[in-house]
């Protein structure tokens, strides 16, 4: 973003990276597709590199407000330094946060997942994934809860998988009876309370029960539960966990 | 006459009781803190019609969805049947509508002893699933005790009710036909289900035998009214009236957009900015805020209209992560307890004055630590609640009293934090190694 500015240009819009796709090694590649994808489209973005900080996600939904109201505020000094108007971001956590709870603090922007980016980028034909590496595979998808229930964004990843011409087929609960991968509301970072059970497990069996190729999601936690689930019953040969954004790329070659 | 004294003085009873249980039930629910819930009438009307009325999301699971139908326009629709009996009552008359309403009169008791018959089978078919197939989401120890009766026992009170209005149909069917009715004329009713039932039952039966039976009907029919009434602000079963303002009152909002802290806000913006005067936003005479909530009267007065709404249906914790993977948390237990604990506090505050203190708490005393640790914030309890009751935002708030103002939560999600404070991001990483992915592979 710095750099753009030096050059005196505005991007037209702001890849919020977050801290799994900036961090963790299974999120870099899901940052990476997101990438390739807009410059493939030639979209004009920025990121905001050392400069972005976390959304302070974690920490409200662990119930401290101090530090999510602190880095809230950060956040939205630098973006509105920037005069930022809008963001895309692959993470639902990020997308909830920055779409819902920084306008009372401040920080008005447009937010959208990247799933609705790409989704706008196909429909307007700036990118063409017919009949691509994943034609006539089984795909299932995993709603986020934050992308989902929390913000009703359910077509926007589904089309894009049945633009894939795979065959989407649904677990049996979906949508907005689907279970949670197991890591919101600051569970990634913790162990699980003491139960006969991980939640992630549980959710594979969904997948499993599908018999699909390819479990697709939206979320770099959900990805991380996902794959962790997969590795538990040794099927990590048979199923692959792939972020729809990764798919995309795939599929158009990039 | 001394009949109509006798009824009078019970309806007056009956509804007085009933107006100073609203009230108790009423002030315990302002003790819970202000919320701004009257934006967007049009859209809270809506949600109104569609969720309490037209039950909506009870119709994700069809087959209770349909026999909860029955009991609910069943009960709906017997309300005029009330309208005169209470008439009737007061003016001493018998059947008053009979006459004036003509065919009509006809047509909407039979309408009625149809329904009751459907709501009849749905009673059954709710004991039956309760205690006989023993449902896993009406079988969890949460419910043992009370709860556990407390529907049994409505259940039942709905068959005896059924049970009274067809007795004082059939008995006055027979009486009728004999032109013995207090009724003017002879002959049938001709009502749907008594007409036929009544003179099966009560055929036989001797002239005082049926006056008998039909008034045994009449009294009993009305006498569980007022119990029902009563029973109510008691009960699981209030959600009959308070569905309809709870979903009034409903979240608007994204279901992911948790409470912004105001009074965090302040401290944040002080920290921040140099300049500001440090006395300037705290008012020697603020009362001290709590962050978050430690017992029922630190949640918002919604929170609190929700746990009495609560029919203690389960639906949520069956849909619960957490629960479903043996966890202790179980979100239909997060609102009883609530509920519990506001009926405690609401006494002790009429008894001992507004600075009542039992030494107790909502978290620690009704709901644990480990409980409220397990959830994940997935929002599936709220999607599936039928009355649009909120779990999450009550287990959010207890977590901010406990990592607030007591700093106790899981040493990971401390480290989590602090890495946060320091790094600006949940795992020990550099903030100056955040573009790295743009130059690996
Ligand atoms: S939000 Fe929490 S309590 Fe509600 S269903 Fe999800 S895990 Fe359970
Ligand atoms: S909170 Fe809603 S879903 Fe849960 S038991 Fe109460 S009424 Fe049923």
């Amino acid at each position: 973003m710095a750099e753009m500015m030096a050059q005196g240009e505005t991007p037209d819009i702001l890849f919020w990276v977050g801290c799994s796709g900036s961090f963790d090694d299974r999120a870099k590649k899901i940052t990476k597709a997101v990438v390739k994808i807009l410059n493939k489209c030639d979209v004009k973005f920025a990121v905001l590199g050392t400069e972005e900080s976390c959304t302070g996600d974690p920490a409200k939904r662990a119930g401290n407000e101090f530090t999510f109201q602190m880095q809230a505020m950060m956040n939205i000094q630098v973006l509105d330094g920037y005069e930022v108007k809008k963001i895309v971001t692959a993470c639902p956590h990020c997308f909830n946060t920055l779409k819902n709870e920084y306008p009372e603090l401040g920080g008005n922007y447009e937010v959208i997942h990247h799933t609705q980016l790409i989704q706008g980028l196909i429909n307007d034909g700036k990118l063409g994934v017919e009949g691509g590496v994943y034609k006539g595979k089984k795909i299932t998808f995993h709603d986020p809860c934050y992308l989902g229930r929390a913000n009703d964004v359910y077509e926007a990843p589904r089309e894009l998988i049945e633009k894939l011409d795979a065959e989407l087929i649904e677990m049996k609960r979906c949508k907005t009876n689907g279970l949670c991968c197991g890591a919101g509301g600051a569970q990634m970072f913790k162990e699980a309370e003491k139960g006969n059970k991980e939640i992630n497990v549980e959710r594979t069996e969904d997948a499993l029960e599908t018999n699909a190729n390819i479990i697709a999601t939206g979320c770099p936690f959900c990805n991380t539960m996902m794959t962790d689930g997969v590795k538990n019953f040794n099927k990590e040969g048979e199923i692959q966990v792939l972020d729809v954004a990764e798919l995309i790329a795939n599929a158009a070659d990039l | 006459m001394v009949t109509i004294l006798i009824f009078a003085v019970l309806s007056l009873v009956g509804f007085g009781f009933f107006a100073w249980n609203i009230s108790k039930v009423r002030s315990n629910i302002l003790l819970g803190k202000e919320i701004d819930r009257t934006d967007n009438r049009s859209d809270r009307w809506k949600t109104m019609l569609l969720v309490a009325f037209g039950q909506k999301k009870m119709f994700t699971r069809p087959i209770p969805a349909l026999l909860h139908l029955c009991l609910y326009v069943a009960f709906v629709i017997t309300q005029i049947e009330l309208i005169e009996i209470i008439a009737d009552g007061l003016t001493g008359n018998h059947r008053m509508f009979h006459d004036a309403l003509g065919g009509f009169y006809t047509f909407m008791i039979s309408f009625i002893e149809i329904l009751s018959v459907l709501a009849f089978i749905a009673t059954v078919a709710f004991l039956a699933r309760r205690n006989l197939l023993k449902l896993p989401r009406l079988n969890m120890k949460e419910l043992a005790g009370w709860p556990a009766k407390d529907a049994n026992l409505i259940l039942i009170a709905e068959i005896t009710l059924i049970c009274f209005i067809f007795m004082m149909n059939g008995a006055d069917e027979v009486l009728y036909s004999q032109g013995k009715s207090h009724l003017e004329g002879q002959g049938s009713l001709g009502f749907s289900i008594s007409s036929f039932v009544g003179p099966m039952l009560f055929g036989s039966v001797s002239e005082s035998g049926l006056h008998l039976i039909e008034r045994i009907g009449w009294w009993g029919h009305i006498l569980m009214v007022f119990g029902f009434l009563n029973y109510l602000p008691y009960s699981k079963h209030f959600h009959i009236v308070l569905a309809f303002p709870n979903t009034w009152y409903s979240n608007l909002e994204k279901k992911g957009k948790f409470t912004n802290m105001a009074s965090v806000t302040a401290e944040v913006k002080l920290m921040m900015d140099p300049t500001a005067d440090p006395y300037a936003a705290a008012p020697a005479d603020a009362e001290p805020q709590r962050f978050g909530a430690k017992d029922v009267t630190d949640l918002t007065w919604k929170n609190l209209l929700d746990a009495y709404t609560c029919t203690e249906c389960g639906r949520c914790t069956s849909s619960c992560p957490a629960n479903q993977t043996g966890k202790l948390l179980s979100p239909r237990k997060i609102m009883m307890d609530t509920r519990d604990r506001l009926v405690e506090v609401g006494e002790g505050i009429r008894k001992n004055g507004k600075d009542f203190n039992d030494g107790k708490s909502l978290i620690g005393d009704y709901i644990t630590a480990e409980e409220i640790w397990a959830c994940t914030s997935c929002n599936a309890c709220v999607q599936e609640c039928p009355v649009n009751i909120d779990p999450l935002s009550i287990i959010v708030d207890l977590r901010r009293y406990l990592v607030m103002e007591e700093s106790k939560m899981p040493s990971e999600l401390a480290g989590m934090v602090t890495n946060i404070e320091n790094n600006g991001a949940p795992w020990q990483f550099s903030p100056a190694d955040r573009l790295n992915w743009r130059d690996e592979n």
